[in-house]
């Protein structure tokens, strides 16, 4: 239960930080941390408006992306203390239900029958489907020299063998996990959260039509989104089973550093050219591939 | 001035002329002549319209070379009952916008044109049953090719326009511009006001963004239709005044083209930067546009020393900071691979659509106003252009950051010359008298390119024809050539390095 506590207090302030650090980068006061909460504390106070073309499939998205990106959470262990669901394979249920979620903010889209919203879809399908080789490749890394396939026991039992190589792994998995993190949270390099220009979005296009409420639940998956990944990067990086207090100021203190470093990217980089994206992602995998041999090479499972 | 037997030559950027002295041919050889005059390199159409009349139906081409400072006009007249007359679009397509204007005002039918379609919809159009939302656009019916509309209203706070893609996936095949739900009805609003003050206030908004430009183009036509000479001083005020505009605007538009790419250090710095240049321009004149400031004949805000000292120090803050910036911008890789080598718009295409400005500066030609057909003070100040090659978003962007630079040390060198020159004390003229049957034309080069105002007085020394043209009219087109073969997500960054008007092109 600990876990979910923690990602939802860190998804309160997560893009407040990255709008912060934005701001301060260029020069400017900025809202203040909490900003996107009384945004979305507004956005529940309205109703939502659903267009003519749209049926109830549009109508029942956003809530069940939200769901499911909570369920992904259920799954997530920190430190020793077990994940709320845990069992063998469950790091598949969570790509999975991540991906049921999409599946539905997709079929969401198409359903407004708007043509940027189609373009939007297809974009984010494409782009999808080429960063789940990258998460699959990491975690099968991961369940290989550890030899169990749950979040909870791959985690309790990753940082208890002290071979150099776990630490190679661990940045190179820092790295993968931040670039996925970025697809998937649709950011800057891949995508633009801050455009208005419906022919180059992404993901922001397909959420163009909802409203109210409806927008309110898809900016709360998105700011849980990021937690979750921040989750992720934490059980990576933090040996299990030190005193809890420390867990708890290293979560945070990673968490921060991650929108740090989203924020920092966002203020001093471009985005993407549309079709260099998919080499983008592919880089990840590649570099996911790697890591994977690496370890091969590395534990003489090779032989 | 001279004449020939086929065309009237002004050599001075605004001076008038007699009606009288201006040959009228028939429309066989006027076509002939265009095509022949426009085939030279140097030369290209600045404008090119229909002047109503009671029994007869007269067409006027200006035609501007380049190379001599010299401004052709050609004239034809034929009868009212006249429907059907062959293009010249087929042969110059630089002339295809003014054919459909033409088209769409009197109905006459240019055969063998190969876009004959509706310009803005114009109150005086000739056929009122075309409306703007039965605009025939071009379309191919295939499986695997889809359209994408948008506008005419858009997310960003930008003019209504529509914009309607055929696209393969991603990539764009072709593009069609509508406009027209800018119109306003300037040019009749000229004729039907008859009011001096109100002419400048009109010329002021044609575009909100070239206030400067537009109205120094007006007063530049009133002064040579009523014979009125100004001063030294106020034309350096004058030339100083357009380059704060450029530089202004040039600056807003590589902060919108970094905001397009999200690249948020250069946006913001550019912003933040543009404010302190329109802002001098707000001391100055009261109104951060520089609406104004220009008046036929005068100034109610000539320039004095605390201005001048003001502009001087906004000259050197843009300098360091825009310097800096610009460096910064064009040296990050994320940023020039948004950039390089997108929406090209090759020397040829920009020669054949006579595209104007930056726009065309930055595909090799040089054409800018404040060169080839000085006015103002530009008459004795020289300008060099920035050339660019390449045609691509990058040149546009470079192009910007030169010539603020350039426009920098423009700046400078006048207010030199000005605190050397004697003030001007001279107030704006409003009563003053047109002569009679005169025509007059007065092109500047704003920071868009160049902005043509050309008008025609009847015998009582009465404004009986205005025509405006902004340098959008010609270089929309450019814009829809540049996003073929292009991705259809780098589309508003091409449309932001273009930055047309809309208004300007809808009048």
């Amino acid at each position: 239960m600990a876990v979910i506590i923690l990602i939802i207090i860190t998804a309160l302030f997560f893009p407040g930080i990255i709008l912060r650090i934005k701001s301060i980068a260029s020069g400017r006061k900025g809202p203040g941390v909490l900003q996107p909460m009384k945004e979305i504390a507004i956005l529940f106070r309205k109703g939502s408006v659903f267009g003519d073309t749209s049926g109830i499939i549009f109508r029942i998205s956003p809530a069940i992306s939200l769901s499911a990106v909570v369920c992904a959470m259920m799954v997530l262990p920190f430190g020793n203390l077990k994940a709320v669901i845990s069992f063998e394979g469950d790091f598949i249920f969570f790509s999975y239900i991540l991906a049921l979620g999409k599946f539905f903010s997709i079929i969401g889209a198409l359903d407004t029958g708007s043509s940027f919203e189609g373009m939007g879809a297809n974009r984010e399908t494409f782009f999808s489907m080429l960063i789940e080789p990258a998460f699959f490749i990491l975690l099968a890394t991961f369940a290989m020299f550890t030899g169990h396939t749950s979040f909870s026991d791959i985690f309790a039992g990753f940082h208890i063998s002290s071979d150099h190589f776990i630490l190679i792994y661990s940045i190179l998995a820092v790295y993968i996990i931040i670039q996925i993190a970025v697809v998937e949270n649709s950011r800057v390099p891949v995508d633009d959260p801050k455009t208005h220009l419906e022919l180059t979005m992404i993901h922001e296009v397909m959420i163009l039509d909802n409203s109210g409420f409806d927008k309110a639940l898809i900016h709360i998956g998105s700011y849980l989104k990021f937690a979750v990944f921040g989750t992720l990067l934490y059980n990576v990086v933090v040996p299990a089973g030190i005193n809890t207090i420390l867990q708890i100021a290293l979560f945070f203190s990673i968490q921060f550093v991650f929108a740090l470093t989203i924020g920092l990217v966002e203020s001093f980089r471009a985005r993407n050219k549309m079709n260099k994206n998919p080499k983008f992602i592919l880089t990840i995998s590649a570099v996911a591939w790697i890591a994977f041999v690496l370890i091969l090479i590395m534990t003489n499972k090779l032989t | 001035m001279k004449n020939n037997q086929e065309y009237f030559i002004i050599k001075n950027n605004s001076s008038s002329a007699d009606l009288e002295d201006i040959p009228v041919m028939d429309y066989v050889s006027f076509r002939e002549k265009i095509i022949s005059a426009l085939n030279e390199e140097n030369k290209h159409c600045i404008s090119y319209y229909s002047v109503p009349s009671e029994d007869y139906l007269r067409l006027i081409c200006c035609i501007a070379d380049d190379s001599d400072k010299s401004i052709e006009i050609f004239s034809c007249k034929s009868g009212k009952d006249i429907k059907l007359i062959e293009s010249a679009a087929s042969l110059s397509p630089q002339v295809h916008i003014f054919e459909r204007e033409i088209h769409e005002n009197t109905g006459i039918v240019f055969t063998g044109h190969p876009w004959l379609k509706p310009v803005r919809f114009s109150h005086s159009r000739a056929d009122k049953s075309k409306t703007v939302d039965g605009y025939p656009f071009y379309s191919i019916h295939s499986e695997e090719l889809h359209e994408v509309g948008v506008g005419p209203v858009h997310a960003g706070v930008i003019e209504p326009g529509h914009f309607r893609f055929i696209c393969n996936g991603e990539k764009v095949h072709h593009l069609e511009i509508q406009l027209g739900y800018q119109h306003r009805g300037v040019e009749e609003l000229f004729l039907s006001k008859q009011d001096a003050l109100q002419w400048c206030i009109l010329s002021e908004s044609i575009a909100g963004d070239t206030s400067v430009g537009h109205s120094l183009a007006h007063s530049q036509l009133i002064e040579s239709l009523s014979g009125m000479e100004v001063s030294e001083g106020l034309q350096i005020e004058r030339c100083i005044a357009l380059e704060l505009e450029r530089v202004a605007v040039h600056i807003g538009d590589t902060a919108a083209l970094c905001g397009d790419v999200a690249y948020q250090l250069g946006q913001v710095v550019c912003e933040a930067l543009r404010t302190v240049v329109i802002n001098t321009t707000q001391l100055w004149c009261g109104n951060r546009f520089g609406k104004g400031l220009i008046r036929p004949g005068g100034s109610n805000y000539p320039l004095n020393e605390e201005i001048a000292q003001a502009i001087y120090d906004t000259a050197g803050i843009v300098e360091e900071r825009f310097g800096e910036i610009a460096d910064c911008i064009y040296s990050t890789p994320s940023v020039l691979a948004r950039f390089d080598e997108i929406g090209i718009v090759t020397k040829k295409q920009a020669h054949a659509i006579g595209t104007v400005g930056p726009s065309a500066r930055t595909c090799g030609i040089e054409r800018d106003i404040r060169r080839s057909h000085p006015f103002q003070y530009f008459r004795n100040y020289i300008v060099d252009p920035v050339i660019l090659e390449s045609g691509d978003i990058l040149a546009r962007g470079m192009l910007r950051s030169l010539e603020v630079q350039g426009s920098i040390k423009i700046i400078r060198d006048l207010l030199k010359i000005w605190s050397e020159s004697k003030r001007n004390e001279e107030k704006p003229v409003y009563n003053y008298r047109l002569k009679p049957d005169s025509f007059s034309l007065a092109l500047v080069e704003g920071w868009r390119g160049e902005i043509c105002h050309s008008a025609m007085t009847d015998k009582n020394g009465k404004i009986s024809h205005y025509k405006v043209k902004d340098p959008s009219f010609h270089n929309w087109m450019a814009l829809a050539l540049a996003v073929r073969n292009q991705e259809i997500s780098d589309f508003p960054v091409c449309n932001k390095s273009f930055n047309l008007s809309y208004c300007g092109h809808d009048l």
